[in-house]
């Protein structure tokens, strides 16, 4: 989680010095969620991501410094500069790729879940999406044959209660996105997704009923983006993209998934301050580490605009 | 192994053939799309395939055209080779976002990470007073989208050996056949073999104009080129077979050497597969040739159902006698 939340934080300085200028979005505040589900994973389980997907994939097990040189357009970067921020792969991790048409990868992961069907392996596959693609109609198609050919799936939808500009209660009539899978019989649940443990431990459970060929499932957690939908912007009321009272900013703050764990673990005396901190500065290098490497390495050759159109 | 070389089958049972012989070979290959299990969509196509290979392959689906398309893409994304089928190309519609956003960006923006062997088998099915949603010829949209490779067989010979290509291949291939020659018989080797893709081929050797075709108008080409042998014109008659990527060699290797043109797609004319050849004839060949580029399409109107306006609509072999004429003038 702490790792998610400094690599993320890290990307501000450069974005406002426009050393790269691709939209990031930031995962700041809803570490628990990938966190928590990729814990419940097998290396070789396949998840798919979105527009905001640095989590994610570092959560998979994705290289650090190679999400960081993708931000950057180099081509050392997870895929090669063609990509940047959305377009982040860890094939050998499971991580087949994420991509921000709202919604369209949640049908590539119900064709991993089928690929995996198909060959009897005991794999699963994840979807991870956001409120906003509930609105979107492939949610249904695929719940539907997820659920009627029983595949191994399960769709992790992320409510951080705005689709980008848009406040959930003026897109959907009813707070009841965990309700969506229940027409089509598909066991849902509503979990605190600021909670890692709680995340973790829902998400233990259904990964090991999916995997026993129980068929899919749904979650929704519910959680909150401490930055705004796309860069270092919060989207404050009254700042130019106006949308987020400052008080429900302040009043999710409290619930920030990070602080809450650091202090669970800090009663629980699993880890003494210092000992946090000593982590906290390991990671810290590690991503300064990242920043250097991106930086000092190559951007793509022009020659090569047309190279991986086709294999 | 000596088969019998002379052994003719329907264009439709050559495509069943390459799936049978596909799916015999390779267990990653698999079919999915509405209507796989019932003739009534997919005519003899996917004959004994279900009764051969089971339902966990042969696939029948809900109608949710975006979701298959996408787990066939997904699919494919996670190491299967699946044919994804589309009885009738307006409905696919619904599916283009995974074609067009992911399936032919996916290997390009992981840079080369991840190919995306995928087969969209896209069925013309027009005519028969059916009207605009029943009728839709779409290959130039999908020849447009860079990632994509875009095949139309006119033959049971290429039928079969297109469709094999296309599964082999490591990346998107859209695969459009046409029910108008669903009943076309023709010779099929009986073993496995592949006819390349971005390769066109000679049905006919002329000196005097070029006439490149695609699909069942490849037929009506051959039928014009006979009549216009009366006239002492002697016409070329290219097969496009592969609308992307263009056999560019062999088209302006037979307009240097005829000077004339005629490219017949029975789709819409503009923006269409007619036009890209056109431009590729003016930038490459100008000076070869000997009159201006002509194009044989649809109208540019959707398709219409009464049988007076359906005649006027689908061009012919006669449409082609006239445009060459034109250019003889």
């Amino acid at each position: 989680m702490l790792r998610i939340r400094l690599c993320e934080e890290s990307f501000v300085a450069p974005i406002l010095k426009k050393e790269f200028k691709g939209p990031v979005h930031l995962y700041v505040g809803e570490e628990a969620i990938a966190t928590g589900v990729c814990a419940a994973l097998k290396e070789n389980d396949l998840i798919f991501g979105n527009h905001r997907s640095h989590g994610h994939y570092l959560a998979k097990g994705g290289s650090l410094k190679k999400l960081i040189a993708e931000v950057y357009g180099k081509e050392t970067g997870c895929s090669k500069g063609r990509g940047g921020s959305m377009h982040i792969i860890a094939k050998d991790k499971g991580f087949l790729g994420s991509a921000p048409i709202v919604a369209g990868t949640i049908s590539l992961a119900l064709g991993a879940a089928l690929a995996i069907k198909i060959r009897k392996e005991k794999r699963i596959a994840v979807t991870f999406f956001g409120d906003g693609a509930t609105g979107e109609g492939v949610l249904y198609e695929s719940l539907n044959f997820a659920s009627l050919k029983k595949l191994p799936i399960l769709f992790v939808c992320e409510n951080n209660f705005y689709a980008t500009h848009l406040p959930l209660r003026e897109f959907r009539l009813k707070d009841n996105i965990s309700g969506i899978g229940l027409s089509f019989g598909i066991p849902s649940f509503r979990v605190d997704g600021n909670n890692v443990l709680e995340v973790f431990e829902t998400a233990k459970r259904i990964v090991d009923r999916i995997r026993k060929g129980k068929g899919p499932a749904f979650i929704e957690f519910r959680t909150y983006r401490l930055r705004g939908h796309v860069g270092p912007d919060d989207n404050i009321q009254g700042t130019h993209t106006d949308i987020r009272p400052k008080k429900e900013i302040e009043k999710w703050k409290k619930k920030d998934p990070l602080k809450r764990f650091k202090q669970y673990l800090l009663r629980k005396n699993t880890f003494t301050e210092r000992e946090l901190e000593k982590i906290k500065k390991e990671i810290e290098r590690e991503v300064q580490e990242g920043h250097s490497f991106a930086k000092k390495s190559a951007y793509p050759l022009e020659g090569e605009v047309t190279k991986y159109v086709f294999k | 192994m000596s088969s019998n070389k002379k052994r003719k089958i329907s264009y439709s049972l050559a495509i069943n053939e390459a799936l049978h012989q596909k799916m015999f070979q390779d267990p990653s290959v698999f079919l999915i799309g509405q209507g796989v299990k019932s003739a009534w969509y997919v005519g003899n196509t996917c004959r004994g395939l279900i009764e051969k290979f089971g339902e966990r392959r042969i696939i029948d689906t809900p109608i949710s055209e975006n979701a298959i398309t996408g787990a066939a893409v997904g699919a494919a994304i996670a190491g299967m080779r699946p044919v994804v089928v589309h009885p009738r190309m307006d409905f696919m519609m619904y599916g283009l976002d995974p074609i067009i956003n992911e399936a032919a960006n996916w290997y390009y923006m992981f840079g080369g990470e991840c190919p995306v062997p995928v087969v969209i088998w896209a069925v013309i099915n027009r005519g028969g007073e059916q009207g605009a949603q029943h009728s839709q010829a779409l290959q130039a949209l999908f020849s447009h989208i860079p990632g994509l490779k875009v095949v139309m067989p006119a033959t049971p010979y290429d039928a079969k050996g297109l469709l094999i290509s296309s599964i082999e291949d490591e990346n998107p291939v859209i695969f459009i056949d046409d029910r108008w020659l669903y009943n076309l018989e023709g010779e099929v080797p009986e073993e496995v073999y592949r006819i390349p893709i971005g390769k066109s081929i000679i049905r006919r050797k002329g000196k005097d104009i070029t006439i490149v075709a695609t699909s069942y108008m490849m037929w009506q080409a051959l039928e014009a080129a006979e009549s216009l042998k009366e006239k002492n014109i002697d016409a070329e008659v290219i097969d496009l077979r592969s609308i992307f990527p263009l056999d560019k060699e062999l088209l302006l290797e037979s307009v240097k050497k005829t000077g004339r043109i005629i490219i017949a797609d029975a789709a819409w004319k503009t923006g269409g597969v007619a036009a890209e050849v056109s431009a590729l004839i003016s930038e490459e060949a100008f000076g070869f040739l000997k009159a201006p580029i002509s194009r044989v399409a649809l109208p540019d109107a959707p398709a219409p159902v009464s049988p007076t306006l359906e005649k006027a609509y689908y061009p012919t072999k006669e449409n082609i006698i006239q445009a060459v004429k034109k250019l003889f003038k």
